[in-house]
């Protein structure tokens, strides 16, 4: 490719910040200052280049971290490192919620307003940023800071949550829970180094209450073993799993899989051993990738995974590599979960210098390697084919199925994608056998399944529970309805999930139990809203929610999400242009064509949880929706 | 090669506009024949085609936007969308291939409403009057655009091109919001009118390695916010735009425009059934593209070229697509004889 790079002068830190990730430019071709006879005579160009795009999303984000913004020079510089058309790598800055394209004040405030943190008082925090730092993205009086309202953080159990970040040679991040305006402003102001584990830090007893408890499986080492430690992680039964996977070869591997019936837990619920089974089959070379770009609103338990067990993520990845015959594994995590990153490099780190990972794993002959690529603020990327763009360093835009990931995907090769929580069952699935995993929970949905329970209840985070118990069950395993104690409604799975009432909770949270129900298990949210809570404004979040997150590719989700919002605000406040129930009529053929037409599963599900609300509830005193 | 088919000359604007033959494959013989139905029909068709060919093989017109002859499918546009026996969701025709024991409908209710919903959601975000193809699929679906209200009105210059991902202002319930901005206007030769723009990701293909891999423009920003643009928005003259024109080529709303044309609808003198067509080999190089030439009160108005030209494909280079000055001049000062400079001038 001959492209052209515009004129803009990059600086010293522009280009030491690309650096900083690529090494220096070893050639004028590059940028760099160094010239040699050769350059003279040669080109750098070609397939070689070419092929280093993927570093495109990893270097913008050197850049927004050193400079606070995707500054022309710096794009333009890093477009040259990578051979990239620099229109196209500013559709990708572009595309991303923690990158800026425009200058931005280093330190950034996001604060989550998501329907988890709107009932403990979110709003109160944004009123208070807005008196003191000016309205949501302009800076501060001092120029330094600025604060932005952020769709779900994860931290959901311990509402409300902001994301502290701050730009400069010493980056720091910082996740601030159950915060209030007062703690932000004081964390402001002495931002001086490196953050600590302290002010983030993971307590379990906190996000799995359960923690500690004989009989649990998923959570068995959160608050027992040393996150931090993969010898306190060997001690507590870590990587027996893997020495048996190599005791009974690959084939057995997939065989127990298949027998253990696991689904993906992610939301889609889709048999994991057939996408083991293609992969494994598959010329290689293959890719396994950890989805870990847990983003539905309401969702954080693969966080409490990462964050309290990652090597256990590890192993079941390295396990899943070796199975389906990957060398090289990735794990894709989103960008506002800075702990659970610094945990899973840290345990990376340590299995590699264990020769757990890397060119003999376990001394059996065997390579396996893994990447964490961090994400910047998108939804979408946590759909498979979005991902596997994002890594690639396109836009963010989700491919069309057929061909699905295990014919072609990431560089478009055969690729494995599991969730993170689906990996977690992985170690036990070998350990126990398939087909006592099976046993556990109902005939179609085994095994078990971890809930995020949030909201208005007294117990929240994550709780482990066999398949088929009650959402009543759910409930009273995390101490019961809190708030004023009246329950008015449930969401299950997300944004992207269903409301139910509180007549329904003898719902068995199974998969088939759900959709009997009218409802979704999804990502395994279970959020909880009491009589105080005003519907209207939470379902005016997730159509706010779903017309910042469409990605804007296919016409039924872009412009179907920006009709739907403004067809729920125009409900809200009366002023509708026939009768409330066409506006009805006119939302309900808004969801037909999203969930009909659209190219993913955001479109498809970006009225659902809407539209349950609508069929259950008169929520905006306009009458029911008919179901 | 079979022979293309000649399509018919004057677009019918009631119904869906007939449109150029597919290129084949030469080894279409070689594939094996895929028997698939389509609306109770029974097709035979090559292994590797699309449900749109296979339609179009038996009289079955789907309409289409972002879909192009010459263009790789991105079915993004989701208007071609069909019933696929078997399928949750609807699936998009046009690169959609065909399997063995498809059973489709491609008039059912359900594709229907897709279809009109999806033309609603067009034209009331997007200025529809320059594109006569939308229109008349409008009106074959019953679309009512105006049933989500009046027009927000326009952004101001850049106001879209600054939008952030991921974040908007709460929506006025008492308009419909667009993509309506002022016409970009900073070369000589073409305009650019995203109000009409219906992102359908053809001219960032032209421009990338479907045609001209120049690379000038991509999609930037995100949901409703995202546009095509240059890196950080500049003037296309900053910009790697090499203006051979292949982005207008194949822009099917009239965002972008020649510069030519875009003066004369502002003078609204533009008259479109005035004008005639002839076709002409390009004067400039070897490589002897077809031209066709549109010209109204004997004047050169804009330049294309035909999709099925196997030379061209219907894309062109700056000189053959905008270089066309000199005949004008020539005849305007009439000089004694044509000089040979300006033929032999390459």
């Amino acid at each position: 490719m001959d492209l052209y790079f515009s004129h803009s002068d990059s600086t010293e830190d522009e280009r030491s910040a690309v650096d900083a990730i690529l090494g220096p430019a070893d050639s004028r071709w590059m940028g760099g200052h160094h010239s040699t006879d050769l350059d003279v005579r040669t080109a750098a160009t070609g397939h070689t280049l070419r092929a280093k795009r993927h570093h495109l999303l990893p270097v913008l984000h050197g850049i927004q971290s050193r400079l606070g913004w995707i500054s022309p020079g710096a794009l333009s510089y890093a477009c040259r490192r990578l051979n990239v058309p620099p229109a196209e790598a500013y559709g990708v800055a572009s595309f991303y919620a923690l990158l800026s394209t425009q200058p931005r004040p280093p330190t950034v405030v996001h604060v989550c307003d998501d329907i988890a943190c709107l009932t403990r008082d979110a709003d109160e925090i944004c009123h208070t940023l807005e008196a003191t730092l000016g309205p949501a993205g302009t800076p501060g009086s001092d120029g330094q800071t600025t604060w932005l309202r952020s769709p779900c953080l994860g931290q959901c159990e311990r509402a409300p949550a902001a994301l502290l970040s701050s730009a400069g040679l010493h980056p720091w991040e910082k996740v601030l829970t159950e915060t209030t305006a007062t703690t932000i402003m004081s964390n402001l102001s002495s931002p001086n180094g490196q953050p600590t584990d302290e002010p983030d830090c993971f307590l379990p007893s906190v996000s799995a209450p359960q923690a500690g408890q004989s009989g649990l499986r998923l959570l068995k080492r959160i608050g027992t073993a040393n996150p931090t430690s993969l010898n306190d992680y060997r001690a507590h039964d870590g990587y027996k799993a893997l020495e048996k996977a190599f005791e009974i070869g690959s084939h057995q591997v997939i065989q127990e899989i298949t027998h253990s019936k696991l689904v993906g837990r992610g939301g889609a619920a889709f048999p994991a051993s057939i996408k083991w089974k293609a992969v494994s089959e598959a010329e290689g070379p293959c890719y396994l990738i950890c989805n870990a770009d847990e983003s539905e609103p309401g969702t954080f338990k693969d966080r409490v995974i990462m964050e309290g067990d990652p090597f256990a993520l590890i192993e079941a990845m390295t396990i899943a590599g070796i199975a389906t015959s990957c060398e090289r594994g990735f794990i894709y995590i989103r960008g506002e979960y800075p702990l659970a990153i610094r945990r899973l490099e840290n345990a990376i780190e340590q299995t590699r210098q264990a020769k757990l990972l890397g060119k003999d794993v376990m001394g059996q002959g065997v390579c396996f390697d893994i990447e964490i690529r961090k994400g910047a603020g998108a939804y979408i990327c946590g759909e498979e084919t979005a991902l596997f763009n994002s890594i690639e360093g396109y836009r963010g835009e989700p491919r069309n199925k057929p061909p699905f990931p295990t014919e072609a995907g990431l560089f478009q090769r055969p690729t494995l994608v599991n969730n993170v929580e689906t990996l977690v069952n992985v170690p036990h699935i070998i350990l126990e056998g398939g087909a006592t995993h099976a046993s556990i929970g109902t005939e179609r949905s085994t095994g078990p399944k971890l809930f995020c329970v949030a909201g208005h209840v007294k117990q929240p985070g994550v709780y482990e529970v066999e398949f088929g118990v009650t959402l009543r069950k759910i409930i009273e395993l995390s101490g019961g309805v809190a708030g004023n104690g009246n329950l008015q409604a449930v969401l299950l799975g997300g944004a992207a999930g269903a409301f139910v009432t509180a007549d329904e909770l003898d719902i068995p949270l199974t998969f088939e139990g759900t959709r009997a129900a009218d409802a979704t298990l999804g990502s395994g949210v279970v959020m909880l809203f009491d009589d105080t809570v005003d519907m209207r404004q939470i379902l005016l979040r997730i159509g706010r929610f779903f017309r910042d997150e469409s990605c804007g590719q296919c016409v039924p989700c872009r412009v179907g999400t920006v009709r739907q919002e403004e067809l729920l605000h125009r409900l809200n406040t009366g002023k509708t242009l026939g009768s409330p129930k066409e506006e009805l009529v006119i939302l309900g053929e808004l969801g037909q064509v999203m969930r009909d037409a659209s190219i993913c599963g955001l479109g498809h599900t970006a009225s659902s949880a809407i539209e349950s609300a609508l069929k259950r509830w008169d929520v905006f005193g306009s009458g029911k929706q008919n179901p | 090669m079979s022979s293309p088919t000649t399509p018919s000359d004057a677009p019918d604007l009631k119904n869906p506009v007939p449109r150029g033959p597919i290129p084949t494959i030469p080894d279409e013989k070689l594939r094996p024949e895929v028997e698939i139905t389509i609306n109770g029909k029974s097709v035979s068709i090559p292994e590797g085609t699309t449900l749109l060919e296979a339609g179009r093989k038996i009289g079955v017109d789907t309409p289409t936007l972002c879909y192009l002859e010459n263009l790789t499918p991105v079915n993004v546009c989701r208007i071609c969308v069909v019933e696929l026996e078997g399928s949750r969701t609807l699936v998009p025709a046009c690169s959609r291939k065909v399997q063995p024991g498809m059973v489709v409908q491609t008039d059912s209710e359900r594709v229907r409403h897709s279809r009109r919903m999806v033309l609603e959601f067009l034209a009331s975000s997007v200025d529809v009057s320059t594109a006569p193809e939308l229109q008349s699929y409008m009106e074959h679906y019953e679309a009512d655009p105006a049933r989500y209200g009046p027009s927000a009105s326009p952004a101001s210059p850049s106001e879209r091109d600054d939008a952030c991902p991921g974040e908007h202002s709460a929506p006025d319930p008492a308009t419909a919001e667009t993509v309506h901005q002022p016409t970009k206007i900073d070369n000589e030769l073409y305009t650019r009118d995203y109000s009409k723009c219906i992102l359908c990701y053809k001219c960032v293909e032209a421009c990338g390695t479907d045609a001209q891999n120049t690379f000038a423009i991509a999609v930037a920003g995100r949901g409703f916010d995202a546009r095509i643009s240059t890196e950080f928005n500049n003037p296309l003259p900053n910009s790697a735009c090499v203006y051979c024109g292949n982005c207008i080529g194949v822009c099917p709303t009239g965002a972008l425009m020649f510069k030519s044309e875009h003066d004369l609808r502002k003078e609204d003198t533009w008259n479109e059934s005035e004008q005639t067509k002839t076709d002409t080999i390009c004067p400039y190089c070897g490589v002897g593209c077809t031209l066709t030439l549109h010209t109204q009160e004997n004047q050169i108005v804009k330049v294309t070229s035909p999709l099925d030209q196997q030379v061209t494909n219907g894309h062109l280079c700056i000189k053959g697509r905008f270089g066309w000055q000199f005949v004008q001049i020539r005849e305007a000062s009439a000089p004694s004889k044509p000089t040979d400079a300006q033929e032999a001038d390459t």
